[in-house]
């Protein structure tokens, strides 16, 4: 909610005097959101047309599945292939959803219009009403908008920022670097206990880096870990940048964790648990989601590594039995799936890797670590695989 | 074996009777001969034989009247009630003759609170004056013990007992009015029995010309019985009796007169109208099959014979033997198809026994059963219920211990019965409904036994399924295996159970098909609108989004709407496979699906026969005249999709 009020405030604020932000970003903002507008308004007036030629209106949904993604192996990322799946209006099945698509392109307008956001709980409420005559809900709830967002996005090719929609924040940052988040600006080393909350837009005209004084950036799975690390000020004595992603990074999480690596040249090393999610956290930071393909050439970070935790870690740092948790059914196949993606595929390390996993038979979280001593983790494990390079690319 | 012997046996007996092999005193003395340790007079044979006498069937039964249904006063009304129809039933059909039966209960409440006249009458073919005493004097006298073959009445003891019951608990006689030709008088009997001598003694004997009026069609008979009773509602009624016999008698018209009840001063009147106005196929008689019979049968059949030579009486006295077979079984026991039947000891009628077990037959002939049929069963269940859904199963014919038997079973669904109880079994032996002893019946057992969740309906561990559902099962055979003489379960043979199970799943899986259909049809039917429901919401969006006017965009919307819906309609029609299956199960013609009209349809808009609200049997299927599914099937693709999508 925070965050709604300081986006909100800012188009006022530049309307006015661009005071803090560089003037350059005003006008810009102004030009995506015209080019975003004529596009949802063509889309509109296509679908006007072929409805008043007494047509089919359809809409061309580029698909978001497996078959439709690509790994480009020179650029080390996902890419969206171009199959389209056709979403037309008269057919039993895919009516509803071109309904909704209309009510949320129409909404999404209606926000760049009015120079507003809304995160994407405000947009389902936006678009949710009964449908006159009936007793339907144009939606049942928010993951069908969100969804169809999802849809509209890569239909117009337009973001979901450029569509003045966010999601809510997840993840937070402390480390060595000094940034202008909406005017303001904010020392990542004096975030307190709490650090600072990566907002779901980062992109630059919200989000400046002012000065940078960390060697890397430290990604870890979730909150707990993220706590000790920061308690023992990790990022203070190895000068580098600490984030979590709360499980799944978010959408701002990645976009950041580019951007950082991108103009900061900052490598990125993941912490992750020892199972398959883990495994797919970094592969959604290092080459991009299945889902978004088609921003992976904004948010994937090719550069990533696989810091830990390693199917070895149970012998080589001597755990005991207790942390062991059993792989169970939907362990092994998803880690099976995951090792025929194709950019696993080739990968010998990460083929050992998922294998030993499976051969141990259990998975590993961070935090079982602490058994070994509380501070294990910060003091000594994450130090040794730093200085030994041992990690997983 | 049609001559019947005496009317000895003491009380059950097999399907051959026996003759007069035994001694019936030898048994009544082995049961009653006190032994007393005293040491008065001192017991000889002779003296207990002085004791020993012959019991009469009467007064056996007059003492466990419970055997044969008279248990209470509640149940005496119901199964009086019960013979007599069947006997009516029985004699109208016999004589060719479309049943009008009338039953009337007849409170008298000032003589006692539990006094009733019990009042059947038919337009049969009467009874001729002789036989008037025998009839409804005597138990065990009869036309249908001795013959193979299907009828209600089996032992003949029914409507005589009932006799006696009146007797025993009133003291009043039996009045008996019957009417044989239009040219005779009509004649009234009024009888007293005997119990001792198993016979009735004629207290009046009158001719009564006046009463001819009760028989408009020239013939019948009626009885009236005056008995203790008590009259009740609800399930195991007289009033359930008639209204389940109607339903497997769709033949008979009925009409039922009931005493008066506090809801109901006057008494109610209620008619079944006959609904089909073909007599059922007579069923023919039939000798007994060789696999149905058990030695000590054997052996009677052998003294009783007419028959010199043992070729003649395998092909005269069964069923299924050829001379080829004869001469097969002759010669496997030992003799040839030319020794004299006087030859046979009981040691070569073991042997031939035993060849005939060994021996396979063909199974009996069927044409001594006369099943309800399944045209006829939708019928009768859609006159008693008015469901939305019937389908009924006849399963071939089938043998259990050398007896033929046909097992149909009925399912309705819908309509009015309740949603959340256990379904209702209506359960038929030979057309008659079976009221008591639910749980000792084999059709009960089919029935729980079934999967009914497999057919989409809901089905608690070890009982009935829950639902507006009526599971119907009748046993037509020349021999329904009842446990008691009140006739209330069958008996519970494998082959019986076996084929109930697999006429009820029959029934089972068409339910299943309705219920997929009508599922997925109401989908269809409100996705139909979909397209109309969501080109306001559109064109609203796009005039947002770009400023086109609403209301043209709204219409061409519309029209191409409407357009793509009628196409939709077509194909889905032509090779769809929604409308196909539908269609399939509709031309079935062992089911019957209620039409319903649809609240919107346009009346100026003509509409097929099939959508006739009219509710008598219209629009049933099967029998009288074909479906009009072509027919039906135009006037789809012309009508709208509201008034087809409704069903």
């Amino acid at each position: 909610m925070a965050k709604k009020k300081t986006t909100t405030k800012k188009r006022p604020a530049k309307k006015h005097a661009t005071k803090k932000a560089p003037s350059s970003k005003g006008p810009a903002a102004r030009k995506t959101d015209k080019a975003t507008s004529a596009r949802l308004e063509k889309l509109a007036s296509d679908v006007v047309r072929t409805s008043m030629a007494h047509r089919d209106p359809f809409l061309d949904v580029p698909t978001r599945t497996l078959s439709n993604t690509s790994y480009n192996k020179s650029r080390r990322m996902l890419q969206m292939g171009s199959a389209t799946a056709r979403r037309n209006l008269f057919d039993l099945k895919m009516a509803r959803k071109f309904m909704q698509s209309m009510l949320l392109a129409s909404g999404c307008k209606s926000l760049i219009d009015a120079e507003k956001t809304l995160s994407l709980r405000g947009m389902y409420y936006k678009c949710l009403h009964t449908i006159p005559g009936t007793k339907e809900k144009t939606l049942d709830d928010q993951s069908e908008s969100d969804g169809v967002l999802e849809d509209l996005e890569v239909t117009i090719g337009s973001l979901r920022e450029e569509l003045h929609v966010y999601a809510d924040k997840r993840g937070d940052l402390v480390g060595n670097m000094t940034i202008i988040d909406a005017g303001d600006e904010i020392d990542l080393r004096r975030m307190g206990s709490g650090g600072y909350s990566i907002p779901s837009i980062v992109e630059p005209s919200v989000i400046q880096f002012k000065k940078c004084e960390a060697d890397f950036i430290l990604h870890v799975e979730k909150n707990t870990v993220w706590q000790r690390f920061n308690e023992d000020k990790f990022w203070k004595k190895h000068n580098c940048i600490l984030l979590h992603g709360g499980g799944q990074p978010s959408r701002g999480v990645r976009r950041l964790l580019r951007r950082m690596n991108e103009e900061l040249g900052l490598p990125v090393y993941c912490l992750l648990d020892c199972d398959p999610w883990g495994h797919y956290i970094y592969s959604v930071i290092k080459q991009g989601s299945i889902n978004l393909a088609y921003e992976s050439q904004r948010m994937a970070v090719p550069d990533a590594k696989f810091l830990g935790i390693r199917a070895i870690d149970y012998e080589r740092c001597e755990l005991s039995d207790d942390v062991q948790i059993a792989l169970n059914d939907r362990d092994t196949s998803r880690a099976k799936q995951i090792a025929d993606y194709p950019w696993f595929a080739q990968n010998r390390a990460w083929q050992l890797e998922i294998k030993k996993m499976l051969s141990n038979g259990f998975k590993m979280e961070v935090e079982s670590l602490i058994t070994k001593d509380i501070s294990y983790v910060t003091e000594t494990y994450v130090p040794e695989r730093l200085a030994a390079g041992d990690w997983l690319d | 074996m049609a001559s019947s012997g005496t009317l000895t046996p003491p009380k059950r007996s097999k399907s051959g009777s026996k003759g007069s092999g035994k001694a019936p005193g030898r048994q009544a003395g082995g049961g009653s001969a006190p032994r007393k340790p005293k040491s008065r007079a001192p017991v000889t044979a002779e003296t207990l034989a002085a004791k020993q006498r012959d019991i009469s069937v009467s007064e056996f039964f007059a003492k466990n009247r419970h055997l044969l249904g008279f248990d209470n006063a509640r149940k005496a009304l119901l199964t009086t009630v019960k013979e007599a129809v069947d006997n009516s039933l029985d004699a109208c059909e016999e004589a060719g003759i479309l049943p009008d039966i009338y039953v009337e209960l007849r409170h008298l409440p000032d003589i006692a609170e539990d006094r009733f006249i019990v009042i059947v009458q038919d337009n049969g073919p009467g009874i001729v004056r002789r036989q008037v005493e025998n009839i409804f004097g005597r138990l065990l006298y009869g036309s249908k013990f001795h013959r193979l073959k299907m009828s209600r009445g089996q032992q003949g003891i029914g409507i005589s007992a009932a006799g006696m019951y009146g007797l025993i608990t009133t003291g009043k006689p039996v009045m008996i009015i019957s009417k044989t030709s239009k040219k005779k008088p009509a004649h009234e009997v009024v009888l007293k029995m005997d119990t001792s001598k198993n016979k009735a003694d004629v207290v009046s004997d009158t001719e009564h010309p006046e009463d001819d009026e009760l028989f408009p069609h020239g013939t019948g008979t009626r009885v009236e019985i005056e008995m203790q009773g008590k009259y009740f509602k609800g399930s195991r009624s007289v009033d359930e009796y008639v209204e389940l016999t109607a339903i497997a008698n769709p033949h008979a018209r009925f009409e039922y007169a009931s005493p008066p009840t506090s809801a109901m001063p006057k008494g109610e009147r209620r008619v079944y109208e006959r609904s089909v106005s073909e007599l059922p196929p007579t069923p023919e008689e039939i000798k007994p099959h060789p696999h149905g019979i058990e030695l000590g049968t054997l052996i009677g059949m052998v003294e009783r014979t007419d028959q010199r030579q043992l070729g003649g009486f395998f092909s005269n006295e069964f069923c299924r033997i050829g001379p080829k077979v004869a001469k097969q079984i002759a010669s496997s026991a030992g003799l040839t198809p030319h020794s004299w039947i006087k030859s046979i000891d009981h040691a070569a009628a073991e042997k031939i026994y035993k060849a005939l077990q060994e021996t396979r037959f063909m199974a009996p002939p069927t044409n001594c059963l006369a099943p309800i049929g399944v045209g006829t069963i939708l019928k009768g269940l859609q006159r008693g219920l008015d469901p939305d859904f019937i389908t009924a199963s006849s399963r071939p014919p089938a043998v259990y211990r050398g007896r033929p038997f046909i097992i149909e079973a009925g399912i309705a669904f819908g309509g009015n019965m309740p949603a959340d109880e256990p379904a209702q079994v209506f359960r038929y032996a030979n057309r008659v409904p079976l009221q008591y002893q639910q749980s000792a019946c084999a059709s009960f057992k089919a029935a729980l036994e079934t999967n009914w969740k497999n057919y989409g309906m809901q089905q608690p561990r070890g009982s009935l399924p829950v639902g507006p559902l009526v599971i119907m099962v009748h046993m037509a055979s020349v021999w329904v295996p009842f446990t008691s003489e009140s006739k209330e379960a069958i008996a519970e043979y494998d082959d019986i159970r076996a084929e109930m199970l697999l006429a009820l799943k029959d029934c089972g899986r068409k339910l299943k098909t309705y219920l997929n259909k009508r599922a997925q049809i109401k989908r269809a039917g409100e996705r139909r609108l979909v397209f109309q429901r969501y080109i306001g919401e559109i064109s609203k969006a796009c005039h947002e989004l770009t400023g086109t006017d609403q209301e043209p965009l709204y219409n061409a919307l519309l029209r191409t709407a409407q357009r793509k819906t009628a196409e939709m309609d077509k194909t889905l029609t032509q090779d769809g496979k929604l409308v196909d299956g539908k269609d399939k199960l509709e031309r079935d013609e062992s089911v019957f699906i209620k039409d319903v009209v649809a609240p919107e349809s346009e009346p100026d808009r003509p509409r097929s026969g099939a959508g006739s609200p009219d509710p008598t049997g219209e629009t049933l299927f099967g029998d009288d005249e074909p479906k009009p599914t072509t027919t039906k099937r135009k006037t789809k693709k012309k009508a709208k999709k509201k008034v087809r999508k409704k069903r």
